[in-house]
C-alpha cells in the first residue's frame, strides 16, 4: 500500500465516519434519554436517501403514507390510553401533536411538490417527511413498555428494525438509488483530490454536531434532555416529563439520521435495506464512547469508517466481519471499564 | 398432581407423536420436522436465556457452522453424515467454548450485544468464504442413513427428530433438577449470590453457553440433511431473532416452552404466508416480514412471560413427598473452641481519595459472637465485604483459619469455610425453599453435567435434599419445604438465608445487618436462633446497625468509626465507653 493510497482510504474513511458519527451521535443521545438502543436509526438514514431519490426523481415518495399510517395507528393508541386512564380532556392535545402535525407535514410535502422545488427545497421536504417518523415509532412501539429492563427494550427494538426493513421494501420498492451530487467541486489537498461531497460531508457532520452542542449547553429544552439522561425520576419530580423528552430526542436523532442518509445518497447506491449496516457501524462507534459520550461516539464512529475503509481495501468481501468482529474487544473493554464504577456504586 | 401423572402425560404425548405420520399429511410432517428443528435451538436459548439470564442473539450462527460443517464433511468430501455431526458438534463447541470465554464476563446488555455481533461476523462469513459455495450455497448433501436404512423422505426423519427432541427435554429437565442445574437457576439475578455460594458464576455461565449452542450444532446437523441444501440465508441475524422470539413467545424459563414457542411461531408464519396475500394482494414476502415483527413486538408489550408459564398458573400443582432420612453429607473438620479462627491485620481500603476501612485489625475466636458496630458511614459494609471477598483490601492482611485470604476469589472464600447473609436479601424467589437451600451444599457436594442429565446422582441429591430439610427445620421453616422464597415476609426470608448459609457446613458464619427491617417479634427469634447456633459451636460475625439488637446477644463488640477501629471489648464495657457514645450521640454537652 503506497501512501497515496492510504490517504485516499483514509480521506473515504472519514467522509464514511462521519456518516456513522451523525448516526451514533442520534443513537447515544436517544439511548441517554430514554434507555432505548434504537437499532433502526440506520433505516431512518436510509429511508431519507430513498425519499430524496423520489423528490428527485418527481414522484411522491412512499415515507409519506408511511407517515400517515403510523400518526393513525400513534393516535389511536393515544386515545385507548386516554380512556383508560380517564383523561380525554387531553384529547385535542394529542390529535394535534399525533395526527394534525405529522398529516399537516405530509400535506405541505406534497402540495409543495407540485411546484417542482429546487434542490434546497427537496432536501428540506425529505428531513421534514423523515423527521415524524421515530417520535411516533416511539409513541407505538417503546412508550407501553418504557419501564422495561435495557435487554427487553433492546429486543423490540430488533425486532423493529426488521419490520421497518420490510416496510422499507413495501413503500421504496427493491431499486437501489443514487442522488445527484450535491456539489461537484473539488479541491486537492497536499496531491490527493478532494471531492465537495466529501468535504461536505465532514463539515455537515461537524456543523450539526456543533449545534447539538450549544442546544445542550444554552438551552433550556436541552438541559431538561441532559437531566432526564442523568436521572429520570429525579427529573421528573423537577416537571420534566421523560415522555416529552423521550419524543424531543427522537426528533433531534432522525433529523441527524435524515442528513447522514442526504449525505451517504450520492457517494452510496443506497437500498431499502442498508440501514441496517449503516446503523450497526454507527452504533459500534457508539459503544466506543460508552453509550453516553457524544464526542466519544464520534470518535469511535470516524474510527469505524477508517477501519471499513482500509478493510475494504485488504478484502472487501470481508470488510463486515472484520468490523463486527471488533466490536467484541471493544465491548470488553467498556465493560471493564464501567464493571469498575459498577462495584463502586454498590457500596 | 403427583409425579406419576406427570409421567403418564408425557407418555402420552410421546405416543401421539410417534402416531401422527399415521394420520398427518405429508405437508404437515414437514412443518412438524421444522418445528421440531427449531425446537432444540430454542430448547437451548430457553436455558441460555430464560433460565441463565443471557440473552443471545447469535444461535443462528452456532446452527450454520454445524450445518456447513457437516455439509462439508458429507457433499464436499464424501464422508458419512455420522462423520459430520461429531465434526458438527466439536466444531460448534469449539467455536461457543472460545467465544464464552471472551464474552461471558461481560455484563447486562453488553453480553447480548456481543452476541448481535459474532451473530452477524459468523453470518457474513457464511456468505463470502471461497470453499462454502458463497451465496450459491452447498447443494447435493446426502441423507443420514442408519445402518443401510436411508432417511429420505420427511416422515423417515421424523422419528429421528423427534426422538432426539424427546431425550433433549429429558435430559434438560433432569439436568435442571440436579445440582448444576439450580447454579443455572441461581444465575438470574447477579453474581454476588452464586459466587458467595462457592459457585464459579463464570464457569456455569460457560457450561450453559456451551449447551446452548450444542443443542444448536444438533439442529444444524438435523437441517442440513434435512433440507439437503444449505445456503447462508437460514443463518443471518433474522433467523437469530426468530429463535429468540420462539423461546420468549414459549415462556423464556421453560424448555417445554421451546418446543410450544418453536410449534406457535412456524405454525403462525406458515399461515401468514397462506393468508396475508388474500388481504393483500401484490405484497410480497417482506409483509410478512413485517406482520410478524409487529406480532413479537405486541407480544412483548403484553405477554412477556410466555405461553406455558401462562397455562401452568391453571393446571393443578405437583404435588411432592417430603425428603426422606438420607446418609449425611460429609462435614468439614471444625475448629476446636477458643482457637483463632479470623484474624483481620492492618486492613485498609480506599475508593478514590475516600479511605472507608483504616488501618483495621481485629480476631475472632472460634466459638463466639463478634458485633462490627458503628454509626453510619462507618465503613462497616466494607469491611465485610472484604472479609467476604466481594472487595479487595488495599493494604493489610485477612487471615482465616490459619490460612490468609486476603486475595482469594468470593467462591474460594466460600469453600473455604465462610458462609454468608446479605443486607438486601439475595434469594431466588422462584425457586423453593428447600432448593435455596440446596443452593448452600453446593460446595459439599460433586456431581457434574453427565450425572445431572443421566440421573446418576440420586444418592447425593437425597442426601443433600436430607441435609437442607433439615436445616429448614433447624431454623423453623420445615413445614413447607415446597414454598416458593418469593411467598416468603422478609423476617423469614432472612431466616432461610441463614439456613442457606448452615447447608454449606461453614465454619464461619458472617451476616449482614441481619436485623435491618425486621418488626421486634421477628428480631427476638432471630436473637433466639443465633443463641442456639452458638449452642452448637458455630462462630459468628455480625456486622449491625442495631445496639438494642447487638448487646443483648454478642460475646465481643469491635466499634468502627469513621474507617477506623475506635474500641473493642464485651458489650457493657461498650456501652460506658465515652468515645462510643460520643460517635453515636455527638459531643457530650
Amino acid at each position: 500500500m503506497t501512501s497515496d493510497i492510504a490517504a485516499i482510504l483514509a480521506i473515504d474513511g472519514i467522509a464514511t465516519g462521519a456518516v456513522y458519527a451523525l448516526v451514533a451521535i442520534g443513537t447515544v443521545l436517544i439511548f441517554t434519554v430514554t434507555r432505548v438502543i434504537f437499532i433502526p436509526f440506520g433505516d431512518i438514514a436510509a429511508f431519507t436517501a430513498l425519499t430524496l431519490a423520489a423528490l428527485d426523481a418527481k414522484r411522491f415518495p412512499g415515507t409519506g403514507a408511511l407517515v400517515v399510517i403510523l400518526a393513525c395507528l400513534a393516535t389511536l393508541i393515544e386515545i385507548i390510553s386516554m380512556v383508560r386512564s380517564g383523561e380525554l380532556r387531553l384529547l385535542p392535545r394529542a390529535l394535534l401533536f399525533y395526527l394534525a402535525l405529522p398529516l399537516a407535514v405530509v400535506g405541505l410535502a406534497w402540495l409543495a411538490m407540485r411546484a417542482e422545488p429546487p434542490l434546497a427545497v427537496r432536501l428540506v421536504l425529505a428531513l421534514m417527511l423523515i423527521t415524524p417518523i421515530a417520535p411516533l415509532l416511539d409513541r407505538i412501539v417503546f412508550r407501553p413498555i418504557a419501564d422495561g429492563t435495557v435487554l427487553l427494550l433492546l429486543t423490540v427494538s430488533v425486532a423493529l428494525h426488521f419490520a421497518l426493513v420490510g416496510l422499507g421494501l413495501l413503500f421504496f420498492g427493491p431499486e437501489g438509488v443514487r442522488t445527484e451530487p450535491l456539489t461537484s467541486l473539488s479541491t486537492e489537498l497536499a496531491g490527493v483530490l478532494i471531492s465537495g461531497q466529501t468535504m461536505l460531508i465532514v463539515i455537515a457532520a461537524l456543523v450539526f454536531s456543533g449545534l447539538l452542542y450549544l442546544f445542550f449547553d444554552f438551552t433550556l429544552v436541552g438541559k431538561s434532555l441532559r437531566a432526564t439522561a442523568v436521572n429520570r425520576t429525579g427529573s421528573r419530580l423537577m416537571g420534566i416529563r421523560p415522555a416529552r423528552a423521550g419524543t424531543i430526542a427522537y426528533l433531534l436523532g432522525s433529523l441527524m439520521a435524515g442528513v447522514s442518509g442526504i449525505l451517504i445518497a450520492p457517494v452510496n447506491t443506497v437500498f431499502y435495506d442498508s440501514g441496517f449496516l449503516i446503523g450497526l457501524k454507527a452504533f459500534v462507534g457508539a459503544i466506543v464512547g460508552g453509550m453516553t459520550s457524544y464526542p466519544g461516539a464520534a470518535i469511535g464512529a470516524v474510527g469505524v469508517g477508517l477501519l471499513e475503509s482500509f478493510a475494504s481495501f485488504e478484502s472487501s468481501a470481508l470488510k463486515d466481519v472484520i468490523v463486527f468482529s471488533l466490536l467484541i474487544p471493544i465491548l470488553i473493554w467498556r465493560s471493564l471499564a464501567s464493571l469498575h464504577s459498577d462495584e463502586e456504586i454498590e457500596e | 398432581m403427583t409425579r406419576l401423572h406427570v409421567q403418564l402425560a408425557a407418555m402420552a404425548a410421546v405416543m401421539c407423536l410417534a402416531l401422527a405420520p399415521l394420520v398427518l399429511s405429508p405437508f404437515s410432517i414437514t412443518l412438524m420436522n421444522y418445528i421440531g428443528i427449531y425446537s432444540l435451538v430454542a430448547i437451548g436459548l430457553a436455558l441460555l436465556t430464560g433460565v441463565g439470564g443471557i440473552v443471545s442473539f447469535g444461535q443462528a450462527a452456532f446452527v450454520g457452522i454445524a450445518a456447513y460443517a457437516t455439509a462439508w464433511v458429507s457433499a464436499l468430501n464424501g464422508y458419512s453424515p455420522w462423520l459430520g455431526l461429531v465434526f458438527g458438534v466439536a466444531m460448534t463447541c469449539a467455536v461457543a467454548a472460545i467465544l464464552g470465554v471472551v464474552t461471558l464476563r461481560l455484563q447486562g446488555h453488553f453480553l447480548s450485544l456481543s452476541t448481535v455481533a459474532w451473530g452477524l461476523a459468523i453470518g457474513f462469513l457464511f456468505g463470502n468464504v471461497e470453499g462454502l459455495g458463497r451465496f450459491n450455497g452447498i447443494s447435493s448433501i446426502p441423507p443420514i442413513s442408519i445402518g443401510a436404512f436411508a432417511l429420505v423422505s420427511s416422515s423417515q426423519i421424523y422419528f429421528l427428530i423427534w426422538g432426539i427432541v424427546a431425550a433433549v427435554l429429558l435430559l434438560g429437565y433432569n439436568l435442571l433438577d440436579s445440582r448444576l442445574g439450580r447454579a443455572m437457576r441461581a444465575l438470574r439475578g447477579g453474581n454476588t449470590l452464586v459466587e458467595s455460594l462457592g459457585i464459579n458464576a463464570f464457569r456455569i455461565k460457560l457450561v450453559t453457553f456451551v449447551i446452548a449452542a450444542f443443542l444448536a450444532s444438533l439442529s444444524g446437523w438435523l437441517y442440513a440433511h434435512m433440507s439437503r441444501f444449505i445456503s447462508p440465508g437460514p443463518f443471518d441475524a433474522g433467523m437469530g431473532i426468530e429463535y429468540l422470539m420462539m423461546s420468549m413467545v414459549g415462556g423464556a424459563g421453560s424448555l417445554l416452552g421451546g418446543v410450544v414457542g418453536a410449534a406457535v411461531v412456524t405454525l403462525l408464519k406458515n399461515s401468514v404466508q397462506d393468508y396475508l396475500p388474500l388481504i393483500a394482494k401484490g405484497a410480497s414476502g417482506q409483509l410478512e416480514t413485517v406482520a410478524f415483527s409487529a406480532l413479537f413486538i405486541l407480544f412483548l408489550q403484553w405477554a412477556r412471560q410466555g405461553i406455558v408459564p401462562f397455562v401452568a398458573r391453571y393446571l393443578p400443582k405437583i404435588k411432592r413427598e417430603r425428603p426422606q432420612p438420607a446418609p449425611p453429607l460429609p462435614r468439614r473438620a471444625q475448629p476446636t473452641p477458643g482457637e483463632m479462627l479470623l484474624k483481620v491485620d492492618g486492613a485498609e481500603r480506599r475508593f478514590g481519595g475516600l479511605v472507608a476501612v483504616n488501618n483495621v485489625s481485629f480476631e475472632v475466636r472460634s466459638g463466639e459472637i463478634l458485633a462490627v458496630i458503628g454509626p453510619n458511614g462507618a465503613g462497616k459494609s466494607t469491611m465485610f465485604n472484604c472479609l467476604t471477598g466481594a472487595l479487595r483490601v488495599n493494604k493489610g492482611e485477612i487471615v482465616f483459619a490459619g490460612r490468609p485470604i486476603t486475595h482469594d476469589a468470593q467462591s474460594r472464600i466460600a469453600k473455604a469455610g465462610v458462609a454468608r447473609t446479605f443486607q438486601h436479601v439475595k434469594l431466588r424467589p422462584r425457586m423453593s425453599l428447600l432448593e435455596n437451600v440446596m443452593l448452600g451444599t453446593y460446595a459439599r457436594t460433586r456431581s457434574g453435567l453427565l450425572a445431572g442429565a443421566f440421573r446418576l446422582n440420586q444418592r447425593e441429591e437425597a442426601s443433600a435434599r436430607h441435609e437442607a430439610l433439615m436445616q429448614l427445620e433447624r431454623v423453623g421453616l420445615g413445614e413447607k419445604p415446597f414454598e416458593l422464597a418469593g411467598n416468603l415476609p422478609l423476617g423469614n426470608q432472612r431466616i432461610l438465608e441463614i439456613a442457606r448459609a448452615l447447608a454449606a457446613d461453614p465454619a464461619l458464619l458472617v451476616l449482614d445487618e441481619p436485623a435491618a427491617g425486621l418488626r421486634r417479634q421477628e428480631k427476638l427469634r432471630l436473637a433466639e436462633l443465633l443463641r442456639s447456633l452458638r449452642a452448637d459451636h458455630l462462630t459468628i460475625l455480625i456486622v449491625e446497625h442495631d445496639m438494642e439488637f447487638v448487646m443483648s446477644l454478642v460475646d465481643r463488640i469491635v466499634v468502627l468509626d469513621f474507617g477506623s477501629k475506635l474500641c473493642e471489648g464485651a458489650p457493657a464495657a461498650i456501652r460506658s465507653d465515652e468515645r462510643v457514645q460520643e460517635a453515636y450521640l455527638g459531643g457530650v454537652a
